[in-house]
Protein backbone atom coordinates (compact mmCIF):
# COMPACT_ATOMS: atom_id res chain seq x y z
CA UNK A 1 0.00 0.00 0.00
CA UNK A 2 2.72 2.45 0.98
CA UNK A 3 4.71 1.61 -2.07
CA UNK A 4 1.61 2.03 -4.19
CA UNK A 5 0.96 5.51 -2.84
CA UNK A 6 4.56 6.51 -3.48
CA UNK A 7 4.37 5.38 -7.10
CA UNK A 8 1.06 7.17 -7.47
CA UNK A 9 2.65 10.43 -6.37
CA UNK A 10 5.64 9.93 -8.66
CA UNK A 11 3.39 9.03 -11.56
CA UNK A 12 1.26 12.12 -11.15
CA UNK A 13 4.35 14.34 -11.15
CA UNK A 14 5.61 12.74 -14.31
CA UNK A 15 2.13 12.86 -15.80
CA UNK A 16 1.95 16.60 -15.18
CA UNK A 17 4.94 17.07 -17.45
CA UNK A 18 3.54 14.85 -20.21
CA UNK A 19 0.09 16.39 -19.93
CA UNK A 20 1.36 19.94 -20.28
CA UNK A 21 3.36 19.05 -23.38
CA UNK A 22 0.54 16.95 -24.84
CA UNK A 23 -1.82 19.93 -24.86
CA UNK A 24 0.42 21.68 -27.38
CA UNK A 25 0.46 18.66 -29.68
CA UNK A 26 -3.26 18.25 -29.56
CA UNK A 27 -4.09 21.93 -30.09
CA UNK A 28 -1.80 22.33 -33.06
CA UNK A 29 -3.12 19.12 -34.53
CA UNK A 30 -6.67 20.30 -33.99
CA UNK A 31 -6.17 23.64 -35.65
CA UNK A 32 -3.89 22.87 -38.61
CA UNK A 33 -3.93 19.09 -38.73
CA UNK A 34 -0.21 18.62 -38.39
CA UNK A 35 1.95 16.87 -35.82
CA UNK A 36 4.42 19.47 -34.64
CA UNK A 37 7.34 17.15 -34.02
CA UNK A 38 9.49 20.04 -32.87
CA UNK A 39 7.19 20.59 -29.89
CA UNK A 40 9.32 18.40 -27.61
CA UNK A 41 12.22 20.74 -28.36
CA UNK A 42 10.15 23.69 -27.16
CA UNK A 43 9.80 21.86 -23.86
CA UNK A 44 13.59 21.38 -23.77
CA UNK A 45 14.16 25.07 -24.54
CA UNK A 46 11.73 25.89 -21.73
CA UNK A 47 13.88 23.86 -19.35
CA UNK A 48 17.02 25.69 -20.48
CA UNK A 49 15.33 29.07 -20.28
CA UNK A 50 14.30 28.24 -16.71
CA UNK A 51 17.82 27.17 -15.82
CA UNK A 52 19.36 30.33 -17.23
CA UNK A 53 16.75 32.45 -15.51
CA UNK A 54 17.50 30.79 -12.18
CA UNK A 55 21.20 31.44 -12.73
CA UNK A 56 20.58 35.08 -13.54
CA UNK A 57 18.25 35.45 -10.56
CA UNK A 58 20.87 33.82 -8.35
CA UNK A 59 23.54 36.17 -9.63
CA UNK A 60 21.20 39.09 -9.02
CA UNK A 61 20.87 37.97 -5.43
CA UNK A 62 17.22 37.05 -5.54
CA UNK A 63 17.21 34.09 -3.21
CA UNK A 64 13.79 34.14 -1.59
CA UNK A 65 12.41 30.89 -3.00
CA UNK A 66 8.79 31.88 -3.76
CA UNK A 67 9.93 34.99 -5.60
CA UNK A 68 12.65 33.15 -7.51
CA UNK A 69 10.16 30.45 -8.53
CA UNK A 70 7.58 32.96 -9.60
CA UNK A 71 10.01 35.04 -11.62
CA UNK A 72 11.64 32.05 -13.26
CA UNK A 73 8.27 30.64 -14.22
CA UNK A 74 6.98 33.95 -15.54
CA UNK A 75 10.12 34.66 -17.57
CA UNK A 76 10.16 31.12 -18.96
CA UNK A 77 6.52 31.40 -20.01
CA UNK A 78 7.26 34.73 -21.61
CA UNK A 79 10.45 33.88 -23.50
CA UNK A 80 9.92 30.29 -24.64
CA UNK A 81 6.78 31.00 -26.67
CA UNK A 82 8.89 33.26 -28.89
CA UNK A 83 10.41 30.05 -30.20
CA UNK A 84 7.00 28.50 -30.76
CA UNK A 85 5.81 31.61 -32.57
CA UNK A 86 8.94 31.83 -34.74
CA UNK A 87 8.76 28.15 -35.56
CA UNK A 88 5.27 28.55 -36.95
CA UNK A 89 6.05 31.78 -38.79
CA UNK A 90 9.30 30.66 -40.38
CA UNK A 91 8.88 26.95 -40.90
CA UNK A 92 5.20 26.02 -41.03
CA UNK A 93 3.23 28.96 -42.35
CA UNK A 94 4.95 29.03 -45.73
CA UNK A 95 3.99 25.38 -46.13
CA UNK A 96 0.34 25.79 -45.32
CA UNK A 97 -1.68 24.23 -48.09
CA UNK A 98 1.20 22.04 -49.26
CA UNK A 99 1.13 18.26 -48.79
CA UNK A 100 1.17 17.01 -45.22
CA UNK A 101 4.39 15.15 -45.76
CA UNK A 102 6.23 18.41 -46.45
CA UNK A 103 5.08 19.87 -43.15
CA UNK A 104 5.93 16.68 -41.30
CA UNK A 105 9.46 16.54 -42.69
CA UNK A 106 9.93 20.22 -41.93
CA UNK A 107 8.83 19.60 -38.35
CA UNK A 108 11.37 16.82 -37.94
CA UNK A 109 14.00 19.08 -39.48
CA UNK A 110 13.13 21.88 -37.07
CA UNK A 111 13.34 19.43 -34.19
CA UNK A 112 16.89 18.46 -35.16
CA UNK A 113 17.77 22.08 -35.77
CA UNK A 114 16.59 23.20 -32.34
CA UNK A 115 18.47 20.37 -30.63
CA UNK A 116 21.66 21.36 -32.37
CA UNK A 117 21.04 25.00 -31.68
CA UNK A 118 20.86 24.38 -27.95
CA UNK A 119 23.77 21.97 -28.07
CA UNK A 120 25.90 24.62 -29.75
CA UNK A 121 24.89 27.38 -27.38
CA UNK A 122 24.88 25.39 -24.16
CA UNK A 123 27.16 22.47 -24.81
CA UNK A 124 26.35 18.78 -24.82
CA UNK A 125 27.03 18.09 -21.19
CA UNK A 126 24.39 17.67 -18.50
CA UNK A 127 23.38 20.84 -16.73
CA UNK A 128 22.70 20.26 -13.06
CA UNK A 129 20.78 22.52 -10.74
CA UNK A 130 20.57 22.59 -6.97
CA UNK A 131 17.19 21.54 -5.62
CA UNK A 132 15.24 24.69 -4.99
CA UNK A 133 12.29 23.33 -3.03
CA UNK A 134 13.26 20.97 -0.26
CA UNK A 135 11.42 18.99 2.36
CA UNK A 136 7.97 17.50 2.48
CA UNK A 137 5.48 15.48 4.47
CA UNK A 138 5.92 12.01 5.64
CA UNK A 139 2.58 10.56 4.56
CA UNK A 140 2.95 7.01 5.83
CA UNK A 141 5.57 4.79 7.21
CA UNK A 142 5.91 1.05 7.32
CA UNK A 143 9.07 -0.23 8.85
CA UNK A 144 11.86 1.38 6.89
CA UNK A 145 9.70 2.46 4.02
CA UNK A 146 8.54 6.06 4.16
CA UNK A 147 6.03 7.55 1.77
CA UNK A 148 7.15 11.06 1.05
CA UNK A 149 5.03 13.77 -0.43
CA UNK A 150 7.49 16.55 -1.06
CA UNK A 151 6.58 20.22 -1.14
CA UNK A 152 8.01 20.15 -4.63
CA UNK A 153 5.48 17.56 -5.76
CA UNK A 154 2.62 19.47 -4.17
CA UNK A 155 3.80 22.58 -5.97
CA UNK A 156 4.02 20.75 -9.28
CA UNK A 157 0.58 19.19 -9.06
CA UNK A 158 -1.08 22.45 -7.97
CA UNK A 159 0.69 24.41 -10.68
CA UNK A 160 -0.28 21.93 -13.37
CA UNK A 161 -3.87 21.53 -12.34
CA UNK A 162 -4.20 25.31 -11.93
CA UNK A 163 -2.81 25.93 -15.40
CA UNK A 164 -5.03 23.28 -16.94
CA UNK A 165 -8.09 24.91 -15.38
CA UNK A 166 -7.11 28.39 -16.55
CA UNK A 167 -6.36 27.04 -19.95
CA UNK A 168 -9.66 25.18 -20.24
CA UNK A 169 -11.47 28.37 -19.26
CA UNK A 170 -9.62 30.30 -21.97
CA UNK A 171 -10.66 27.78 -24.61
CA UNK A 172 -14.29 27.62 -23.50
CA UNK A 173 -15.08 31.10 -22.29
CA UNK A 174 -13.00 33.67 -24.13
CA UNK A 175 -13.18 35.17 -27.59
CA UNK A 176 -9.72 33.81 -28.35
CA UNK A 177 -10.80 30.32 -27.34
CA UNK A 178 -13.89 30.53 -29.51
CA UNK A 179 -11.77 31.73 -32.41
CA UNK A 180 -9.46 28.77 -31.92
CA UNK A 181 -12.33 26.32 -31.87
CA UNK A 182 -13.85 27.96 -34.93
CA UNK A 183 -10.57 27.63 -36.84
CA UNK A 184 -10.36 24.04 -35.74
CA UNK A 185 -13.85 23.26 -37.03
CA UNK A 186 -13.86 25.22 -40.29
CA UNK A 187 -10.98 27.53 -41.07
CA UNK A 188 -12.56 29.02 -44.17
CA UNK A 189 -15.77 29.84 -42.34
CA UNK A 190 -13.81 31.29 -39.43
CA UNK A 191 -12.23 33.76 -41.86
CA UNK A 192 -15.68 34.44 -43.27
CA UNK A 193 -16.95 35.67 -39.91
CA UNK A 194 -13.96 37.97 -39.61
CA UNK A 195 -11.42 35.94 -37.66
CA UNK A 196 -7.77 36.49 -38.44
CA UNK A 197 -6.93 32.84 -38.92
CA UNK A 198 -3.16 33.31 -39.21
CA UNK A 199 -3.06 35.23 -35.98
CA UNK A 200 -5.19 32.62 -34.24
CA UNK A 201 -2.86 29.86 -35.38
CA UNK A 202 0.14 31.87 -34.16
CA UNK A 203 -1.48 32.30 -30.77
CA UNK A 204 -2.16 28.59 -30.62
CA UNK A 205 1.54 27.89 -31.04
CA UNK A 206 2.29 30.51 -28.41
CA UNK A 207 -0.12 28.96 -25.92
CA UNK A 208 1.15 25.44 -26.59
CA UNK A 209 4.73 26.62 -26.16
CA UNK A 210 3.89 28.41 -22.92
CA UNK A 211 2.49 25.20 -21.44
CA UNK A 212 5.40 23.12 -22.75
CA UNK A 213 7.79 25.62 -21.21
CA UNK A 214 6.11 25.11 -17.84
CA UNK A 215 6.67 21.39 -18.32
CA UNK A 216 10.35 22.18 -18.94
CA UNK A 217 10.43 24.29 -15.80
CA UNK A 218 8.89 21.43 -13.82
CA UNK A 219 11.31 18.93 -15.31
CA UNK A 220 14.22 21.12 -14.25
CA UNK A 221 13.17 21.68 -10.66
CA UNK A 222 12.01 18.09 -10.25
CA UNK A 223 14.92 16.18 -11.73
CA UNK A 224 17.59 18.84 -11.30
CA UNK A 225 19.49 17.92 -14.43
CA UNK A 226 18.81 18.66 -18.09
CA UNK A 227 20.54 18.34 -21.43
CA UNK A 228 19.76 19.26 -25.01
CA UNK A 229 18.29 15.84 -25.73
CA UNK A 230 15.48 15.70 -23.11
CA UNK A 231 12.93 16.96 -25.61
CA UNK A 232 13.10 13.83 -27.70
CA UNK A 233 11.77 11.19 -25.36
CA UNK A 234 9.48 13.55 -23.45
CA UNK A 235 8.12 14.74 -26.78
CA UNK A 236 7.36 11.22 -27.94
CA UNK A 237 5.74 10.32 -24.63
CA UNK A 238 3.62 13.44 -24.68
CA UNK A 239 2.62 12.75 -28.25
CA UNK A 240 1.65 9.24 -27.17
CA UNK A 241 -0.37 10.80 -24.37
CA UNK A 242 -2.17 13.04 -26.85
CA UNK A 243 -3.02 10.08 -29.08
CA UNK A 244 -4.03 7.96 -26.12
CA UNK A 245 -6.43 10.64 -24.91
CA UNK A 246 -7.70 11.25 -28.44
CA UNK A 247 -5.72 13.66 -30.59
CA UNK A 248 -7.51 16.96 -30.91
CA UNK A 249 -9.19 16.59 -27.52
CA UNK A 250 -7.91 18.85 -24.75
CA UNK A 251 -9.21 16.91 -21.76
CA UNK A 252 -7.92 13.86 -23.61
CA UNK A 253 -4.40 15.28 -23.69
CA UNK A 254 -4.47 16.00 -19.96
CA UNK A 255 -5.90 12.60 -19.10
CA UNK A 256 -3.48 10.88 -21.49
CA UNK A 257 -0.55 12.69 -19.91
CA UNK A 258 -1.44 11.59 -16.41
CA UNK A 259 -2.14 8.03 -17.57
CA UNK A 260 1.21 7.69 -19.33
CA UNK A 261 2.94 9.11 -16.25
CA UNK A 262 1.16 6.64 -13.98
CA UNK A 263 1.78 3.67 -16.26
CA UNK A 264 5.46 4.48 -16.32
CA UNK A 265 5.72 4.95 -12.60
CA UNK A 266 3.85 1.76 -11.75
CA UNK A 267 5.63 -0.29 -14.32
CA UNK A 268 9.01 0.88 -13.05
CA UNK A 269 7.88 0.33 -9.50
CA UNK A 270 6.46 -3.16 -9.84
CA UNK A 271 8.20 -4.62 -12.87
CA UNK A 272 11.36 -3.33 -14.44
CA UNK A 273 12.57 0.14 -15.21
CA UNK A 274 14.01 -0.96 -18.53
CA UNK A 275 10.67 -1.70 -20.13
CA UNK A 276 8.70 1.29 -18.87
CA UNK A 277 8.67 2.92 -22.31
CA UNK A 278 7.52 -0.29 -23.92
CA UNK A 279 4.70 -0.47 -21.38
CA UNK A 280 3.48 3.02 -22.21
CA UNK A 281 3.55 2.39 -25.95
CA UNK A 282 2.03 -1.07 -25.50
CA UNK A 283 -0.96 0.35 -23.69
CA UNK A 284 -1.32 2.94 -26.42
CA UNK A 285 -1.50 0.21 -29.04
CA UNK A 286 -4.07 -1.69 -27.01
CA UNK A 287 -6.27 1.34 -26.53
CA UNK A 288 -6.09 2.23 -30.20
CA UNK A 289 -7.15 -1.27 -31.20
CA UNK A 290 -10.33 -0.99 -29.16
CA UNK A 291 -10.86 2.76 -29.44
CA UNK A 292 -9.20 4.06 -32.60
CA UNK A 293 -10.08 7.65 -31.74
CA UNK A 294 -8.40 7.49 -28.34
CA UNK A 295 -10.04 7.59 -24.94
CA UNK A 296 -11.88 10.90 -25.23
CA UNK A 297 -11.72 11.51 -28.96
CA UNK A 298 -15.14 11.18 -30.54
CA UNK A 299 -15.96 10.43 -34.10
CA UNK A 300 -17.98 13.42 -35.16
CA UNK A 301 -21.69 13.41 -35.35
CA UNK A 302 -22.14 16.02 -37.98
CA UNK A 303 -24.71 16.95 -40.50
CA UNK A 304 -23.15 19.20 -43.06
CA UNK B 1 -21.25 49.93 -53.04
CA UNK B 2 -19.97 46.68 -54.54
CA UNK B 3 -18.39 46.60 -57.94
CA UNK B 4 -17.06 43.49 -59.63
CA UNK B 5 -15.39 44.03 -62.96
CA UNK B 6 -13.76 41.62 -65.36
CA UNK B 7 -13.28 38.98 -62.68
CA UNK B 8 -11.85 35.60 -63.59
CA UNK B 9 -11.53 32.86 -60.98
CA UNK B 10 -9.88 29.49 -61.37
CA UNK B 11 -10.00 26.22 -59.45
CA UNK B 12 -6.79 24.70 -60.67
CA UNK B 13 -7.31 24.59 -64.42
CA UNK B 14 -11.05 25.02 -64.29
CA UNK B 15 -12.11 28.55 -65.07
CA UNK B 16 -15.19 29.03 -62.91
CA UNK B 17 -15.68 32.76 -63.53
CA UNK B 18 -14.93 34.08 -66.99
CA UNK B 19 -14.98 37.83 -66.84
CA UNK B 20 -17.82 38.75 -64.52
CA UNK B 21 -19.14 42.30 -64.13
CA UNK B 22 -21.64 43.00 -61.38
CA UNK B 23 -22.67 46.24 -59.70
CA UNK B 24 -24.62 46.44 -56.48
CA UNK B 25 -25.65 49.89 -55.31
CA UNK B 26 -26.12 50.98 -51.73
CA UNK B 27 -29.43 49.73 -50.24
CA UNK B 28 -30.24 47.57 -53.24
CA UNK B 29 -31.41 43.97 -53.23
CA UNK B 30 -29.79 42.22 -56.17
CA UNK B 31 -30.43 38.63 -57.13
CA UNK B 32 -28.16 36.33 -59.08
CA UNK B 33 -29.74 33.33 -60.74
CA UNK B 34 -28.23 30.61 -62.87
CA UNK B 35 -28.09 26.87 -63.42
CA UNK B 36 -26.15 24.45 -61.25
CA UNK B 37 -22.44 24.91 -61.71
CA UNK B 38 -22.80 28.33 -63.33
CA UNK B 39 -20.41 29.90 -60.84
CA UNK B 40 -22.78 31.73 -58.50
CA UNK B 41 -21.29 30.48 -55.26
CA UNK B 42 -17.84 31.04 -56.67
CA UNK B 43 -18.70 34.67 -57.27
CA UNK B 44 -19.90 35.18 -53.69
CA UNK B 45 -16.79 33.53 -52.34
CA UNK B 46 -14.50 35.45 -54.68
CA UNK B 47 -15.99 38.69 -53.35
CA UNK B 48 -14.79 37.54 -49.93
CA UNK B 49 -11.35 36.72 -51.26
CA UNK B 50 -11.45 32.92 -51.15
CA UNK B 51 -10.77 31.81 -53.85
CA UNK B 52 -9.08 34.89 -55.19
CA UNK B 53 -9.83 36.50 -58.50
CA UNK B 54 -6.91 35.88 -60.85
CA UNK B 55 -7.73 38.93 -62.94
CA UNK B 56 -10.20 41.77 -62.64
CA UNK B 57 -10.99 44.01 -59.70
CA UNK B 58 -13.50 44.01 -56.89
CA UNK B 59 -14.15 47.23 -55.04
CA UNK B 60 -16.18 47.85 -51.93
CA UNK B 61 -17.25 51.45 -51.34
CA UNK B 62 -14.60 52.49 -53.82
CA UNK B 63 -11.82 50.57 -52.07
CA UNK B 64 -10.01 47.84 -53.99
CA UNK B 65 -10.45 44.63 -52.03
CA UNK B 66 -9.35 42.16 -54.70
CA UNK B 67 -6.22 41.11 -52.83
CA UNK B 68 -7.39 41.78 -49.28
CA UNK B 69 -7.41 38.90 -46.79
CA UNK B 70 -10.88 37.50 -46.17
CA UNK B 71 -11.13 38.62 -42.55
CA UNK B 72 -10.33 42.21 -43.53
CA UNK B 73 -13.03 42.22 -46.19
CA UNK B 74 -15.48 40.91 -43.62
CA UNK B 75 -14.42 43.58 -41.17
CA UNK B 76 -15.31 46.19 -43.77
CA UNK B 77 -18.93 45.20 -43.27
CA UNK B 78 -19.52 42.16 -45.46
CA UNK B 79 -21.25 39.03 -44.15
CA UNK B 80 -21.99 35.84 -46.00
CA UNK B 81 -24.33 32.97 -45.39
CA UNK B 82 -22.39 30.56 -47.57
CA UNK B 83 -23.30 27.57 -49.66
CA UNK B 84 -23.53 24.47 -47.52
CA UNK B 85 -24.37 26.64 -44.48
CA UNK B 86 -21.09 25.84 -42.78
CA UNK B 87 -22.36 26.00 -39.24
CA UNK B 88 -19.62 25.36 -36.69
CA UNK B 89 -20.70 21.81 -35.86
CA UNK B 90 -19.26 21.47 -32.37
CA UNK B 91 -20.43 24.85 -31.19
CA UNK B 92 -23.82 25.54 -29.73
CA UNK B 93 -26.36 27.75 -31.47
CA UNK B 94 -25.43 30.51 -29.04
CA UNK B 95 -21.73 30.17 -29.80
CA UNK B 96 -22.42 30.17 -33.52
CA UNK B 97 -24.24 33.46 -33.09
CA UNK B 98 -21.32 34.78 -31.09
CA UNK B 99 -19.02 33.84 -33.95
CA UNK B 100 -21.25 35.83 -36.27
CA UNK B 101 -20.83 38.82 -33.97
CA UNK B 102 -17.02 38.64 -33.88
CA UNK B 103 -16.68 41.86 -35.84
CA UNK B 104 -19.66 43.62 -34.24
CA UNK B 105 -19.70 46.04 -31.35
CA UNK B 106 -20.39 43.85 -28.26
CA UNK B 107 -22.84 46.38 -26.89
CA UNK B 108 -25.37 45.36 -29.54
CA UNK B 109 -25.04 41.65 -28.91
CA UNK B 110 -28.11 41.15 -26.73
CA UNK B 111 -30.28 43.31 -28.93
CA UNK B 112 -29.18 41.56 -32.14
CA UNK B 113 -29.55 38.17 -30.55
CA UNK B 114 -33.10 38.99 -29.50
CA UNK B 115 -33.81 40.19 -33.02
CA UNK B 116 -32.67 36.99 -34.75
CA UNK B 117 -34.59 34.95 -32.20
CA UNK B 118 -37.65 36.96 -33.15
CA UNK B 119 -37.03 36.05 -36.76
CA UNK B 120 -36.31 32.42 -36.02
CA UNK B 121 -38.04 31.36 -32.77
CA UNK B 122 -36.90 27.83 -33.49
CA UNK B 123 -33.33 28.81 -32.83
CA UNK B 124 -34.28 30.25 -29.50
CA UNK B 125 -35.63 26.90 -28.35
CA UNK B 126 -32.32 25.36 -29.26
CA UNK B 127 -29.70 27.80 -27.98
CA UNK B 128 -27.72 25.12 -26.21
CA UNK B 129 -27.91 22.52 -28.97
CA UNK B 130 -24.78 21.87 -30.97
CA UNK B 131 -24.83 23.20 -34.52
CA UNK B 132 -23.94 19.86 -36.09
CA UNK B 133 -27.03 18.21 -34.66
CA UNK B 134 -29.53 20.76 -35.97
CA UNK B 135 -31.78 19.77 -38.84
CA UNK B 136 -30.88 21.07 -42.28
CA UNK B 137 -33.53 23.78 -42.18
CA UNK B 138 -32.52 24.85 -38.68
CA UNK B 139 -28.93 25.08 -39.84
CA UNK B 140 -30.03 27.29 -42.71
CA UNK B 141 -31.81 29.59 -40.27
CA UNK B 142 -28.72 29.67 -38.09
CA UNK B 143 -26.47 30.48 -41.04
CA UNK B 144 -28.62 33.48 -41.93
CA UNK B 145 -28.92 34.52 -38.29
CA UNK B 146 -25.16 34.28 -37.86
CA UNK B 147 -24.61 36.49 -40.89
CA UNK B 148 -27.03 39.06 -39.50
CA UNK B 149 -25.25 39.16 -36.15
CA UNK B 150 -22.37 41.18 -37.60
CA UNK B 151 -24.71 44.03 -38.64
CA UNK B 152 -23.31 43.88 -42.16
CA UNK B 153 -23.64 46.70 -44.63
CA UNK B 154 -23.47 44.17 -47.44
CA UNK B 155 -25.17 40.83 -46.88
CA UNK B 156 -24.30 37.96 -49.24
CA UNK B 157 -26.78 35.09 -49.19
CA UNK B 158 -26.14 31.84 -51.02
CA UNK B 159 -29.48 30.10 -51.58
CA UNK B 160 -31.09 31.19 -48.31
CA UNK B 161 -34.28 29.26 -49.12
CA UNK B 162 -32.51 25.93 -49.59
CA UNK B 163 -34.07 23.17 -47.54
CA UNK B 164 -36.69 25.37 -45.92
CA UNK B 165 -40.43 24.83 -45.86
CA UNK B 166 -42.38 27.19 -48.19
CA UNK B 167 -43.78 29.06 -45.18
CA UNK B 168 -40.31 29.69 -43.85
CA UNK B 169 -39.02 30.70 -47.28
CA UNK B 170 -41.72 33.31 -47.53
CA UNK B 171 -40.87 34.50 -44.09
CA UNK B 172 -37.17 34.72 -44.90
CA UNK B 173 -37.79 36.78 -48.01
CA UNK B 174 -39.94 39.09 -45.95
CA UNK B 175 -37.18 39.38 -43.42
CA UNK B 176 -34.69 40.25 -46.15
CA UNK B 177 -36.93 42.97 -47.45
CA UNK B 178 -37.54 44.23 -43.95
CA UNK B 179 -33.89 44.53 -42.96
CA UNK B 180 -33.05 46.00 -46.31
CA UNK B 181 -35.53 48.79 -45.72
CA UNK B 182 -35.23 49.38 -42.00
CA UNK B 183 -31.50 48.89 -41.63
CA UNK B 184 -30.26 50.16 -44.96
CA UNK B 185 -28.64 46.81 -45.54
CA UNK B 186 -27.53 46.02 -49.07
CA UNK B 187 -28.29 42.46 -50.11
CA UNK B 188 -26.77 40.36 -52.88
CA UNK B 189 -28.35 36.95 -53.06
CA UNK B 190 -28.07 33.80 -55.09
CA UNK B 191 -31.26 31.81 -55.54
CA UNK B 192 -32.64 28.74 -57.23
CA UNK B 193 -36.03 29.92 -56.15
CA UNK B 194 -35.94 32.41 -59.01
CA UNK B 195 -39.55 33.54 -58.92
CA UNK B 196 -39.58 34.69 -55.31
CA UNK B 197 -36.07 36.04 -55.50
CA UNK B 198 -36.70 38.15 -58.57
CA UNK B 199 -39.90 39.49 -57.11
CA UNK B 200 -38.02 40.52 -54.04
CA UNK B 201 -35.05 42.02 -55.84
CA UNK B 202 -34.68 45.48 -57.28
CA UNK B 203 -32.42 44.07 -59.97
CA UNK B 204 -31.14 40.72 -61.09
CA UNK B 205 -28.36 39.05 -63.04
CA UNK B 206 -28.40 35.77 -64.91
CA UNK B 207 -25.21 33.76 -64.97
CA UNK B 208 -24.39 31.05 -67.49
CA UNK B 209 -21.10 29.19 -67.48
CA UNK B 210 -19.18 31.73 -65.48
CA UNK B 211 -20.46 34.75 -67.38
CA UNK B 212 -23.27 37.22 -66.89
CA UNK B 213 -25.62 36.89 -69.84
CA UNK B 214 -28.58 39.01 -68.81
CA UNK B 215 -29.36 41.78 -66.42
CA UNK B 216 -32.33 43.95 -65.65
CA UNK B 217 -34.87 44.87 -63.03
CA UNK B 218 -36.54 42.02 -61.20
CA UNK B 219 -39.75 42.50 -63.14
CA UNK B 220 -37.97 42.69 -66.49
CA UNK B 221 -36.23 39.41 -65.85
CA UNK B 222 -39.43 37.81 -64.66
CA UNK B 223 -41.07 38.83 -67.92
CA UNK B 224 -38.15 37.76 -70.08
CA UNK B 225 -39.06 34.65 -72.11
CA UNK B 226 -35.55 33.18 -71.90
CA UNK B 227 -35.54 33.50 -68.16
CA UNK B 228 -39.03 32.06 -67.95
CA UNK B 229 -38.05 29.10 -70.06
CA UNK B 230 -34.80 28.37 -68.27
CA UNK B 231 -35.48 29.23 -64.64
CA UNK B 232 -39.19 29.58 -64.08
CA UNK B 233 -40.55 26.66 -66.04
CA UNK B 234 -43.13 24.81 -64.10
CA UNK B 235 -44.03 28.09 -62.49
CA UNK B 236 -44.07 28.98 -58.90
N1 LIG C 1 -13.39 23.72 -54.82
C1 LIG C 1 -13.59 23.50 -56.12
N2 LIG C 1 -12.65 22.83 -56.83
C2 LIG C 1 -12.82 22.61 -58.17
N3 LIG C 1 -13.88 23.02 -58.85
C3 LIG C 1 -14.84 23.68 -58.19
C4 LIG C 1 -14.74 23.95 -56.79
N4 LIG C 1 -15.83 24.65 -56.41
C5 LIG C 1 -16.59 24.78 -57.51
N5 LIG C 1 -16.00 24.22 -58.58
C6 LIG C 1 -16.52 24.19 -59.95
O1 LIG C 1 -16.74 25.53 -60.36
C7 LIG C 1 -17.95 25.63 -61.09
C8 LIG C 1 -18.85 26.65 -60.44
O2 LIG C 1 -19.27 26.16 -59.19
P1 LIG C 1 -20.22 26.99 -58.22
O3 LIG C 1 -20.27 26.26 -56.94
O4 LIG C 1 -19.78 28.38 -58.19
O5 LIG C 1 -21.61 26.85 -58.96
P2 LIG C 1 -23.04 27.38 -58.53
O6 LIG C 1 -23.51 28.29 -59.60
O7 LIG C 1 -23.02 27.90 -57.16
O8 LIG C 1 -23.89 26.03 -58.59
P3 LIG C 1 -25.10 25.51 -57.65
O9 LIG C 1 -26.34 26.17 -58.13
O10 LIG C 1 -25.15 24.04 -57.94
O11 LIG C 1 -24.76 25.82 -56.25
C9 LIG C 1 -18.54 24.24 -61.12
O12 LIG C 1 -18.23 23.67 -62.37
C10 LIG C 1 -17.85 23.50 -60.03
O13 LIG C 1 -17.68 22.14 -60.34
MG1 LIG D 1 -23.83 27.29 -55.42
Amino acid sequence: MEYFVQQLINGLTLGAIYGLIAIGYTMVYGIIGMINFAHGEIFMIGAFTSLLTFLVLGAAGISWVPLALFLALAITMLLTPIYGWTLERVAYRPLRGSPRLAALITAIGMSIFLQNYVQLLQGARNKPMQPIIRGGFELMREGDFVVLLSYLQIFIILLTVGLMIVFTLIIHRTALGRAQRACEQDRGMAALVGINVDRTISLTFVMGAALASVAGFIFLINYGVIDFFIGFLAGIKAFTAAVLGGIGSLPGAMLGGFLIGLIEAFWSGYFTVEYKDVAAFGILVLVLIFRPTGLLGKPDIEKV
Amino acid sequence: MLSVSGVHTFYGNIEALRGVDVEVAEREIVTLIGANGAGKSTLLMTICGNPRATTGTITLNGEDITQRPTFEIVRMGVAQSPEGRRIFPRMTVEENLRMGAVTADPQYYDEDRARVFDLFPRLKERVEQRGGTLSGGEQQMLAIARALMSRPRLLLLDEPSLGLAPMVVKQIFEVIREINESQKMTVFLVEQNAFHALRLAHRGYVMVNGQITLTGSGDELLANPEVRAAYLEGGH
